[in-house]
Protein backbone atom coordinates (compact mmCIF):
# COMPACT_ATOMS: atom_id res chain seq x y z
CA UNK A 1 0.00 0.00 0.00
CA UNK A 2 2.70 2.83 0.85
CA UNK A 3 4.85 1.16 -1.49
CA UNK A 4 2.11 2.45 -4.38
CA UNK A 5 1.33 5.30 -2.49
CA UNK A 6 5.46 5.85 -2.84
CA UNK A 7 5.64 5.03 -6.65
CA UNK A 8 2.60 7.21 -7.26
CA UNK A 9 4.22 10.15 -6.02
CA UNK A 10 7.45 9.43 -7.64
CA UNK A 11 5.55 9.51 -11.08
CA UNK A 12 4.21 12.88 -9.96
CA UNK A 13 7.13 14.35 -8.59
CA UNK A 14 8.89 13.23 -12.33
CA UNK A 15 5.95 14.72 -14.49
CA UNK A 16 6.33 17.84 -12.32
CA UNK A 17 9.69 18.38 -13.38
CA UNK A 18 8.87 17.66 -16.80
CA UNK A 19 6.59 20.15 -16.98
CA UNK A 20 8.66 22.93 -15.25
CA UNK A 21 11.40 21.58 -17.74
CA UNK A 22 8.63 22.67 -20.64
CA UNK A 23 7.61 25.90 -19.08
CA UNK A 24 11.43 27.17 -18.05
CA UNK A 25 13.21 29.70 -20.26
CA UNK A 26 17.13 29.21 -19.40
CA UNK A 27 19.35 26.34 -20.55
CA UNK A 28 20.58 26.39 -16.70
CA UNK A 29 17.32 25.64 -15.58
CA UNK A 30 16.73 22.75 -18.55
CA UNK A 31 19.61 21.03 -17.29
CA UNK A 32 19.26 21.19 -13.39
CA UNK A 33 15.40 19.46 -14.56
CA UNK A 34 16.72 17.24 -16.41
CA UNK A 35 19.77 15.77 -13.91
CA UNK A 36 16.99 15.89 -11.24
CA UNK A 37 14.61 13.63 -13.42
CA UNK A 38 17.31 11.08 -14.04
CA UNK A 39 16.96 9.14 -10.48
CA UNK A 40 13.43 9.66 -10.26
CA UNK A 41 13.04 7.84 -13.65
CA UNK A 42 15.24 5.09 -12.81
CA UNK A 43 13.19 4.51 -9.60
CA UNK A 44 9.96 4.56 -11.24
CA UNK A 45 11.41 2.14 -13.70
CA UNK A 46 12.84 0.30 -10.61
CA UNK A 47 16.19 0.39 -11.99
CA UNK A 48 17.85 1.79 -8.98
CA UNK B 1 8.52 28.64 -27.74
CA UNK B 2 11.04 30.12 -30.11
CA UNK B 3 12.54 27.47 -32.40
CA UNK B 4 16.14 27.98 -30.49
CA UNK B 5 14.19 27.43 -26.90
CA UNK B 6 12.44 24.47 -28.17
CA UNK B 7 16.01 22.99 -29.84
CA UNK B 8 17.95 24.29 -26.91
CA UNK B 9 15.24 21.62 -24.79
CA UNK B 10 15.87 19.11 -27.13
CA UNK B 11 19.63 19.15 -26.72
CA UNK B 12 19.23 19.30 -22.98
CA UNK B 13 16.34 16.53 -22.75
CA UNK B 14 18.26 14.13 -25.15
CA UNK B 15 21.68 14.22 -22.97
CA UNK B 16 19.51 13.68 -20.11
CA UNK B 17 17.94 10.80 -21.54
CA UNK B 18 21.58 9.72 -22.91
CA UNK B 19 22.49 9.83 -19.20
CA UNK B 20 19.52 7.77 -18.18
CA UNK B 21 20.30 5.17 -20.45
CA UNK B 22 23.33 4.46 -19.92
CA UNK B 23 22.47 4.43 -16.06
CA UNK B 24 19.77 2.28 -16.32
CA UNK B 25 22.13 -0.40 -18.73
CA UNK B 26 24.11 -0.26 -16.32
CA UNK B 27 22.34 -1.05 -12.93
CA UNK B 28 19.66 -3.24 -15.10
CA UNK B 29 22.81 -5.20 -15.76
CA UNK B 30 24.24 -5.26 -12.70
CA UNK B 31 21.30 -6.46 -11.52
CA UNK B 32 20.68 -9.22 -13.95
CA UNK B 33 24.34 -10.44 -14.61
CA UNK B 34 24.55 -14.05 -14.42
CA UNK B 35 27.51 -15.55 -12.71
CA UNK B 36 27.91 -19.50 -14.44
CA UNK B 37 28.81 -21.47 -11.84
CA UNK B 38 30.88 -25.34 -12.87
CA UNK B 39 29.59 -28.00 -10.67
CA UNK B 40 32.47 -29.70 -9.60
CA UNK B 41 32.91 -33.04 -8.75
CA UNK B 42 31.53 -33.25 -5.46
CA UNK B 43 28.02 -31.44 -6.10
CA UNK B 44 25.61 -34.41 -5.60
CA UNK B 45 22.14 -32.35 -5.97
CA UNK B 46 21.17 -28.49 -6.49
CA UNK B 47 18.44 -27.04 -4.55
CA UNK B 48 16.80 -23.97 -3.78
CA UNK B 49 16.50 -21.94 -0.39
CA UNK B 50 12.73 -21.75 -1.22
CA UNK B 51 12.35 -25.81 -1.00
CA UNK B 52 12.40 -25.17 3.22
CA UNK B 53 9.94 -21.94 2.81
CA UNK B 54 7.47 -20.99 0.07
CA UNK B 55 7.39 -17.54 1.18
CA UNK B 56 10.85 -17.15 -0.71
CA UNK B 57 9.85 -19.87 -3.77
CA UNK B 58 11.09 -17.50 -6.82
CA UNK B 59 11.85 -14.93 -5.54
CA UNK B 60 14.90 -12.82 -5.85
CA UNK B 61 16.06 -14.76 -2.84
CA UNK B 62 15.27 -18.02 -3.93
CA UNK B 63 19.38 -18.87 -3.99
CA UNK B 64 20.49 -21.83 -5.27
CA UNK B 65 21.76 -24.64 -2.44
CA UNK B 66 24.80 -26.58 -3.56
CA UNK B 67 24.48 -30.51 -2.22
CA UNK B 68 27.96 -32.06 -1.93
CA UNK B 69 26.29 -35.65 -0.66
CA UNK B 70 29.63 -37.83 0.75
CA UNK B 71 30.73 -41.55 -0.26
CA UNK B 72 30.00 -42.61 3.12
CA UNK B 73 27.88 -40.85 6.10
CA UNK B 74 28.80 -38.55 8.65
CA UNK B 75 28.33 -34.70 9.77
CA UNK B 76 26.44 -32.10 7.58
CA UNK B 77 28.05 -28.82 7.34
CA UNK B 78 26.60 -25.11 6.23
CA UNK B 79 29.22 -22.91 4.19
CA UNK B 80 27.01 -19.49 3.74
CA UNK B 81 28.60 -17.22 0.99
CA UNK B 82 27.22 -13.78 0.65
CA UNK B 83 25.55 -13.27 3.02
CA UNK B 84 27.13 -9.62 2.41
CA UNK B 85 27.41 -9.69 -0.99
CA UNK B 86 30.20 -6.59 -0.96
CA UNK B 87 32.84 -9.07 0.82
CA UNK B 88 33.64 -11.00 -2.67
CA UNK B 89 36.53 -13.29 -1.28
CA UNK B 90 33.27 -15.07 1.30
CA UNK B 91 31.78 -15.50 -1.79
CA UNK B 92 34.92 -16.59 -3.53
CA UNK B 93 35.73 -19.61 -1.73
CA UNK B 94 32.45 -20.89 -1.04
CA UNK B 95 32.60 -20.68 -5.57
CA UNK B 96 35.77 -22.83 -5.01
CA UNK B 97 34.13 -25.81 -2.37
CA UNK B 98 31.38 -25.84 -5.13
CA UNK B 99 33.78 -26.08 -8.44
CA UNK B 100 36.64 -28.18 -6.59
CA UNK B 101 35.67 -30.16 -3.66
CA UNK B 102 34.70 -33.81 -3.42
CA UNK B 103 33.44 -34.93 -0.29
CA UNK B 104 34.09 -38.21 1.20
CA UNK B 105 32.86 -38.14 4.04
CA UNK B 106 29.48 -36.35 5.29
CA UNK B 107 27.90 -33.58 3.81
CA UNK B 108 28.85 -29.68 2.85
CA UNK B 109 25.95 -27.53 1.53
CA UNK B 110 27.05 -24.64 -0.04
CA UNK B 111 25.23 -21.34 -0.78
CA UNK B 112 27.23 -18.70 -2.63
CA UNK B 113 24.61 -15.80 -3.08
CA UNK B 114 23.01 -16.08 0.72
CA UNK B 115 20.97 -12.79 0.67
CA UNK B 116 20.75 -12.85 -3.57
CA UNK B 117 18.74 -9.22 -3.88
CA UNK B 118 22.11 -7.84 -1.75
CA UNK B 119 24.24 -8.99 -4.82
CA UNK B 120 22.35 -6.90 -7.15
CA UNK B 121 23.25 -3.37 -6.37
CA UNK B 122 26.17 -1.58 -4.77
CA UNK B 123 26.32 0.06 -2.02
CA UNK B 124 24.54 3.80 -2.64
CA UNK B 125 26.79 6.39 -2.90
CA UNK B 126 29.79 4.39 -2.78
CA UNK B 127 31.17 4.61 -6.15
CA UNK B 128 31.74 0.77 -6.04
CA UNK B 129 31.99 -1.01 -9.21
CA UNK B 130 29.06 -2.93 -10.12
CA UNK B 131 31.20 -6.00 -10.99
CA UNK B 132 34.21 -7.62 -11.13
CA UNK B 133 36.36 -10.19 -12.93
CA UNK B 134 38.88 -13.18 -12.32
CA UNK B 135 41.29 -14.04 -15.21
CA UNK B 136 41.19 -18.12 -15.27
CA UNK B 137 43.10 -20.26 -17.42
CA UNK B 138 39.96 -20.23 -19.48
CA UNK B 139 38.94 -17.12 -19.97
CA UNK B 140 37.66 -14.35 -17.48
CA UNK B 141 34.73 -14.47 -15.30
CA UNK B 142 32.58 -11.54 -14.26
CA UNK B 143 31.06 -11.43 -11.19
CA UNK B 144 28.65 -9.38 -9.64
CA UNK B 145 29.99 -7.08 -6.81
CA UNK B 146 27.04 -6.72 -4.14
CA UNK B 147 26.27 -4.86 -1.17
CA UNK B 148 25.81 -5.13 2.49
CA UNK B 149 22.11 -4.66 2.48
CA UNK B 150 18.92 -6.25 0.69
CA UNK B 151 18.04 -4.18 -2.42
CA UNK B 152 15.69 -1.64 -1.64
CA UNK B 153 13.85 -2.35 -4.95
CA UNK B 154 12.86 -5.53 -3.15
CA UNK B 155 12.09 -4.57 0.65
CA UNK B 156 11.25 -1.27 1.22
CA UNK B 157 10.59 0.91 3.63
CA UNK B 158 12.46 1.16 6.46
CA UNK B 159 11.59 1.88 9.74
CA UNK B 160 13.07 4.42 12.21
CA UNK B 161 14.15 1.62 14.20
CA UNK B 162 14.80 -1.74 13.84
CA UNK B 163 13.33 -4.19 16.63
CA UNK B 164 15.07 -7.13 16.07
CA UNK B 165 12.61 -10.17 16.36
CA UNK B 166 12.77 -12.10 18.95
CA UNK B 167 15.22 -10.37 21.16
CA UNK B 168 13.43 -6.91 21.00
CA UNK B 169 16.87 -5.39 20.24
CA UNK B 170 17.21 -2.66 19.07
CA UNK B 171 19.03 -2.26 15.78
CA UNK B 172 20.20 0.92 13.08
CA UNK B 173 17.27 1.22 10.68
CA UNK B 174 18.90 0.51 7.48
CA UNK B 175 19.95 -3.50 8.90
CA UNK B 176 16.75 -4.62 8.84
CA UNK B 177 17.89 -5.32 5.36
CA UNK B 178 21.27 -6.67 6.75
CA UNK B 179 20.82 -10.82 6.52
CA UNK B 180 23.51 -10.77 9.38
CA UNK B 181 21.30 -8.91 11.87
CA UNK B 182 17.68 -10.49 11.00
CA UNK B 183 18.62 -14.23 12.70
CA UNK B 184 16.64 -16.26 13.04
CA UNK B 185 14.41 -14.30 10.79
CA UNK B 186 10.61 -14.89 11.17
CA UNK B 187 7.26 -16.70 8.64
CA UNK B 188 5.94 -13.33 8.55
CA UNK B 189 8.37 -10.45 8.73
CA UNK B 190 10.24 -8.46 6.63
CA UNK B 191 11.99 -9.79 2.87
CA UNK B 192 14.96 -10.22 5.03
CA UNK B 193 13.67 -12.04 8.05
CA UNK B 194 12.17 -14.26 5.49
CA UNK B 195 15.00 -15.05 3.59
CA UNK B 196 17.07 -15.81 7.32
CA UNK B 197 13.98 -18.36 8.55
CA UNK B 198 14.04 -20.13 5.48
CA UNK B 199 17.82 -20.86 6.28
CA UNK B 200 16.80 -21.99 10.05
CA UNK B 201 14.28 -24.38 8.25
CA UNK B 202 16.93 -25.63 6.26
CA UNK B 203 19.66 -25.98 8.85
CA UNK B 204 17.09 -27.77 11.32
CA UNK B 205 15.41 -30.00 8.60
CA UNK B 206 19.20 -30.64 6.86
CA UNK B 207 20.30 -31.65 10.26
CA UNK B 208 23.58 -29.33 10.09
CA UNK B 209 26.04 -29.88 12.44
CA UNK B 210 28.01 -26.95 11.99
CA UNK B 211 27.48 -23.82 10.16
CA UNK B 212 29.88 -20.98 8.96
CA UNK B 213 28.89 -17.43 7.80
CA UNK B 214 32.02 -16.45 4.88
CA UNK B 215 32.84 -12.50 5.85
CA UNK B 216 35.29 -9.53 4.98
CA UNK B 217 35.40 -6.79 7.06
CA UNK B 218 37.04 -3.34 6.79
CA UNK B 219 40.65 -2.97 8.62
CA UNK B 220 38.86 0.07 10.30
CA UNK B 221 36.52 -2.55 12.27
CA UNK B 222 38.13 -4.34 15.88
CA UNK B 223 36.45 -7.98 14.71
CA UNK B 224 38.56 -8.65 11.51
CA UNK B 225 40.88 -11.75 10.84
CA UNK B 226 39.34 -13.86 13.20
CA UNK B 227 36.44 -16.98 13.85
CA UNK B 228 33.60 -15.67 15.98
CA UNK B 229 32.18 -18.65 17.41
CA UNK B 230 28.83 -19.53 19.46
CA UNK B 231 29.57 -20.67 22.67
CA UNK B 232 28.91 -24.45 21.61
CA UNK B 233 31.82 -23.75 19.51
CA UNK B 234 33.96 -22.73 21.53
CA UNK B 235 36.49 -25.34 22.12
CA UNK B 236 36.34 -25.97 17.95
CA UNK B 237 36.89 -22.23 17.24
CA UNK B 238 40.14 -22.20 19.13
CA UNK B 239 41.50 -25.43 18.62
CA UNK B 240 41.01 -23.90 14.19
CA UNK B 241 42.85 -20.78 15.26
CA UNK B 242 45.47 -22.40 16.72
CA UNK B 243 46.14 -25.40 14.05
CA UNK B 244 46.01 -22.72 11.22
CA UNK B 245 48.33 -19.94 12.86
CA UNK B 246 50.66 -23.16 13.85
CA UNK B 247 51.10 -24.44 10.50
CA UNK B 248 49.33 -22.18 7.56
CA UNK B 249 51.74 -19.06 8.23
CA UNK B 250 48.57 -16.42 8.75
CA UNK B 251 47.19 -14.97 12.42
CA UNK B 252 43.73 -15.64 12.58
CA UNK B 253 42.06 -15.73 16.22
CA UNK B 254 38.90 -16.36 18.00
CA UNK B 255 36.24 -14.80 19.17
CA UNK B 256 33.47 -15.59 21.44
CA UNK B 257 29.79 -14.11 20.26
CA UNK B 258 28.67 -12.45 22.81
CA UNK B 259 25.59 -13.23 24.53
CA UNK B 260 23.22 -10.34 24.08
CA UNK B 261 24.21 -9.42 20.68
CA UNK B 262 21.48 -10.38 18.76
CA UNK B 263 20.52 -10.74 15.12
CA UNK B 264 24.20 -12.38 14.17
CA UNK B 265 24.40 -15.51 12.51
CA UNK B 266 27.00 -16.57 15.02
CA UNK B 267 24.45 -16.37 17.56
CA UNK B 268 21.72 -16.92 16.26
CA UNK B 269 22.01 -20.01 14.82
CA UNK B 270 23.08 -21.83 17.17
CA UNK B 271 20.55 -20.32 19.79
CA UNK B 272 17.67 -21.67 17.54
CA UNK B 273 19.14 -25.23 15.85
CA UNK B 274 21.38 -27.90 17.15
CA UNK B 275 24.25 -26.86 14.97
CA UNK B 276 27.60 -24.77 16.34
CA UNK B 277 27.78 -21.62 14.58
CA UNK B 278 30.76 -19.59 13.09
CA UNK B 279 31.48 -16.86 11.09
CA UNK B 280 35.21 -15.76 9.60
CA UNK B 281 36.36 -12.73 8.88
CA UNK B 282 39.20 -11.76 6.72
CA UNK B 283 40.64 -8.15 6.03
CA UNK B 284 38.49 -6.46 2.94
CA UNK B 285 40.69 -2.87 2.37
CA UNK B 286 38.20 -2.08 -0.14
CA UNK B 287 35.70 -1.59 2.23
CA UNK B 288 37.52 1.16 4.46
CA UNK B 289 36.24 4.42 4.60
CA UNK B 290 39.40 6.25 4.26
CA UNK B 291 40.26 4.29 0.96
CA UNK B 292 41.77 5.78 -2.23
CA UNK B 293 40.00 4.91 -5.38
CA UNK B 294 37.59 2.52 -5.35
CA UNK B 295 38.03 0.44 -8.59
CA UNK B 296 37.80 -2.91 -9.34
CA UNK B 297 41.90 -3.56 -8.94
CA UNK B 298 41.25 -2.28 -5.77
CA UNK B 299 39.45 -5.00 -5.02
CA UNK B 300 41.30 -7.49 -6.02
CA UNK B 301 44.58 -6.31 -4.90
CA UNK B 302 43.50 -5.03 -1.81
CA UNK B 303 46.52 -2.14 -1.82
CA UNK B 304 45.51 1.19 -0.85
CA UNK B 305 47.93 3.90 0.08
CA UNK B 306 45.43 5.63 2.01
CA UNK B 307 44.75 2.76 4.13
CA UNK B 308 48.24 2.31 4.91
CA UNK B 309 48.55 5.82 6.03
CA UNK B 310 45.34 5.29 8.57
CA UNK B 311 47.48 2.42 9.79
CA UNK B 312 50.46 4.54 10.41
CA UNK B 313 48.25 6.88 12.51
CA UNK B 314 47.22 3.63 14.30
CA UNK B 315 43.44 3.25 13.33
CA UNK B 316 43.40 0.36 12.14
CA UNK B 317 42.64 -3.12 13.55
CA UNK B 318 44.73 -5.41 11.04
CA UNK B 319 48.07 -4.34 9.62
CA UNK B 320 48.40 -3.23 5.81
CA UNK B 321 51.57 -2.32 4.06
CA UNK B 322 51.88 -2.00 0.16
CA UNK B 323 51.61 -5.27 -0.61
CA UNK B 324 48.07 -4.91 0.41
CA UNK B 325 45.66 -7.46 0.50
CA UNK B 326 45.00 -9.77 -2.50
CA UNK B 327 41.91 -11.53 -2.98
CA UNK B 328 43.94 -15.14 -2.97
CA UNK B 329 45.06 -13.85 0.36
CA UNK B 330 41.69 -13.11 1.74
CA UNK B 331 39.83 -16.13 -0.40
CA UNK B 332 42.44 -18.77 0.41
CA UNK B 333 42.21 -17.91 4.77
CA UNK B 334 38.26 -18.77 4.27
CA UNK B 335 39.30 -22.17 2.34
CA UNK B 336 41.69 -22.82 4.85
CA UNK B 337 39.81 -22.59 7.26
CA UNK B 338 36.87 -24.15 6.57
CA UNK B 339 38.69 -27.48 5.83
CA UNK B 340 40.44 -27.03 9.14
CA UNK B 341 37.17 -26.79 10.60
CA UNK B 342 36.25 -30.17 9.01
CA UNK B 343 38.97 -31.56 10.49
CA UNK B 344 39.00 -30.51 13.78
CA UNK B 345 35.54 -31.86 14.04
CA UNK B 346 35.96 -34.94 12.66
CA UNK B 347 38.73 -35.45 15.18
CA UNK B 348 36.19 -34.48 17.69
CA UNK B 349 33.22 -36.20 16.13
CA UNK B 350 34.55 -39.50 14.94
CA UNK B 351 30.85 -40.69 14.81
CA UNK B 352 29.91 -37.87 12.68
CA UNK B 353 32.97 -37.32 10.13
CA UNK B 354 33.82 -34.46 7.72
CA UNK B 355 36.16 -35.30 5.17
CA UNK B 356 36.74 -33.00 2.28
CA UNK B 357 39.42 -33.21 -0.59
CA UNK B 358 40.17 -31.22 -3.76
CA UNK B 359 39.41 -27.72 -2.29
CA UNK B 360 42.70 -25.85 -2.67
CA UNK B 361 44.57 -24.00 1.20
CA UNK B 362 45.87 -20.76 1.65
CA UNK B 363 49.13 -21.46 0.23
CA UNK B 364 48.23 -22.88 -2.75
CA UNK B 365 45.09 -20.26 -3.45
CA UNK B 366 47.90 -17.73 -3.45
CA UNK B 367 50.40 -19.42 -5.38
CA UNK B 368 48.40 -20.05 -8.30
CA UNK B 369 45.42 -17.81 -8.03
CA UNK B 370 41.86 -17.90 -7.64
CA UNK B 371 41.42 -18.55 -11.64
CA UNK B 372 43.45 -21.52 -11.28
CA UNK B 373 40.74 -23.21 -9.42
CA UNK B 374 37.61 -21.51 -11.65
CA UNK B 375 36.58 -24.56 -14.03
CA UNK B 376 36.11 -23.90 -17.96
CA UNK B 377 32.29 -22.84 -18.37
CA UNK B 378 32.30 -23.73 -21.95
CA UNK B 379 33.59 -27.22 -21.39
CA UNK B 380 31.24 -27.57 -18.83
CA UNK B 381 27.98 -30.17 -19.78
CA UNK B 382 24.64 -28.46 -19.39
CA UNK B 383 23.51 -30.25 -16.40
CA UNK B 384 26.74 -29.45 -14.81
CA UNK B 385 26.42 -25.74 -15.02
CA UNK B 386 24.18 -23.43 -12.60
CA UNK B 387 24.03 -19.73 -12.31
CA UNK B 388 23.50 -16.95 -9.52
ZN1 LIG C 1 30.09 -9.12 6.54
Amino acid sequence: MVTLFYYALVAFVSLLLVVNLVRSRSWERDVLYVIVLVPFLLRLLRLK
Amino acid sequence: MTTRLLAQKIVVAALGLALFVSAGISFHRSRNLAEPVVLGPGVTSVKKLGEYFAAIRGTVNDCNLYFMEGREPGGTMLVLGGSHAEEPAGRLAAWLFVENGTVEKGRVIVALSANRSASTMTRLGGAYPPDFTIDTPSGPRMFRMGDRWTNPLDQWPDPEVFIHYPSGQELAYVDIRNLNRTWPGRPNGTFTEKTAFAFMEMIRREKVDVAIDLHEAELQYPVISTIVTHQRGQELATMVSMMLTDNEDFKIGTEFSPLTLHGLSHREIGDHSPAISLLFEAPEPFLDATRGITSREQLLTGKDEFVVKAGRHGLLFEEIDEKGWPIAVRVGRHTSSILQVAETWSEDNPAKPLAISGVPRYAEVIEKGVGAFLQDVTKAGKDRLAYE
